[in-house]
């Protein structure tokens, strides 16, 4: 669990680039970190083990793919309304399922939101049941109708 | 989308080896060629089956401390032409359409606002109002307290 009272870490301008610059547009050729370091004049060992580096200390999640929301399976997002004491408990819980990618405390009545993604609609129903079921709450699927602007991708605040 | 693609989306969605020839990696679990592996990500790009392909960072440990969920009950009507509106905003970082749940929950348009604080993220919601005149819709700010999980999906 990560809380958002840790301060961010500092970087080197060499570092800031390497994170804002490839957040997409990742070389397909053979040798990507290779052609990387060409671009940033380092070498290819220590894109490398930045990379390693931040992905242990969780900085960042992946160098990978993002795919957008029900293309590949479906997806939904869920609310529930749970007591402030039994929110963690339940936040745990709910993280044991796979199908759970995102899973925030918000400051509201609805305390407590996750996305559920999941291969089939009958899947994503099984879930949002048993979650209803070993909770004792109600779950407010919340659908998406359409996508207007899925892009993670952020500009970094340095 | 085929097999091929399947088992190359399961192979990938954690992320890419960290290692000097990843998509050579890859090939050789998938029992294929390196090449065959990167115009097979090419095409799933372009399809738009693949959003994009890179660095995935953690906003939370970027300093972005505040991150708020906006939501909007916006007359069916114009819900889509304002969730293309707000695309201007570069601070949006995600914006959806979504099934009211009535009577509970009235608001069909979701957007994301992340920012260093709380305050500059009002600003910008502010600014939102104002330049798309949203004075009149009601809308609600939920920003995220404790993060319990934050991956990519997974298939």
């Amino acid at each position: 669990m990560t809380t958002a009272t840790s301060s961010p870490p500092t970087f080197t301008e060499l570092q800031k680039k390497l994170l804002n610059d490839f957040q997409r547009n990742f070389p397909l050729s053979p040798t990507p970190y290779a052609e990387i370091a060409t671009q940033l004049g380092v070498s290819e060992e220590v894109v490398i083990q930045m990379l390693r580096e931040w992905s242990d200390q969780g900085i960042i999640g992946r160098v990978g793919p993002v795919f957008p929301p029900n293309r590949i399976g479906c997806s939904t997002l869920v609310a529930m309304s749970v007591p402030p004491a039994r929110l963690e408990e339940i936040a745990n819980y709910i993280n044991t399922f796979a199908e759970v990618n995102h899973n925030y405390e918000r400051e509201h009545p609805f305390n407590l939101w996750f996305v559920l993604t999941a291969a089939t609609p009958v899947r994503l129903q099984t879930v949002l049941e048993e979650i209803e079921e070993v909770t004792g709450f109600p779950v407010m699927s919340l659908p998406l109708l359409e996508d207007y602007h899925i892009d993670l991708a952020f500009k970094l605040p340095f | 989308m085929n097999h091929q693609h399947q088992q190359l989306i399961t192979l990938i969605q954690d992320g890419l080896p960290l290692v000097p020839r990843p998509y050579l990696a890859i090939a050789e679990q998938l029992g294929t060629t390196e090449t065959e592996v990167i115009s097979s990500i090419q095409s799933l790009l372009h399809s738009g089956l693949m959003k994009r392909l890179g660095i995935v960072v953690r906003h939370r440990q970027l300093g972005y401390r505040a991150n708020a969920m906006v939501v909007w009950d916006i007359p069916d009507h114009q819900v889509t032409q304002l969730g293309q509106q707000f695309k201007q905003f570069d601070f949006v970082t995600l914006c959806y359409r979504r099934k009211r749940h009535l009577p509970q929950w009235p608001y069909n348009l979701f957007c994301m606002i992340h920012s260093q604080e709380q305050d500059t993220v009002l600003q910008k919601l502010q600014t939102m109002i104002e330049v798309c005149q949203l004075q009149q819709i009601p809308h609600q700010v939920l920003f995220s307290k404790r993060c319990f999980k934050q991956c990519g999906a997974r298939y």
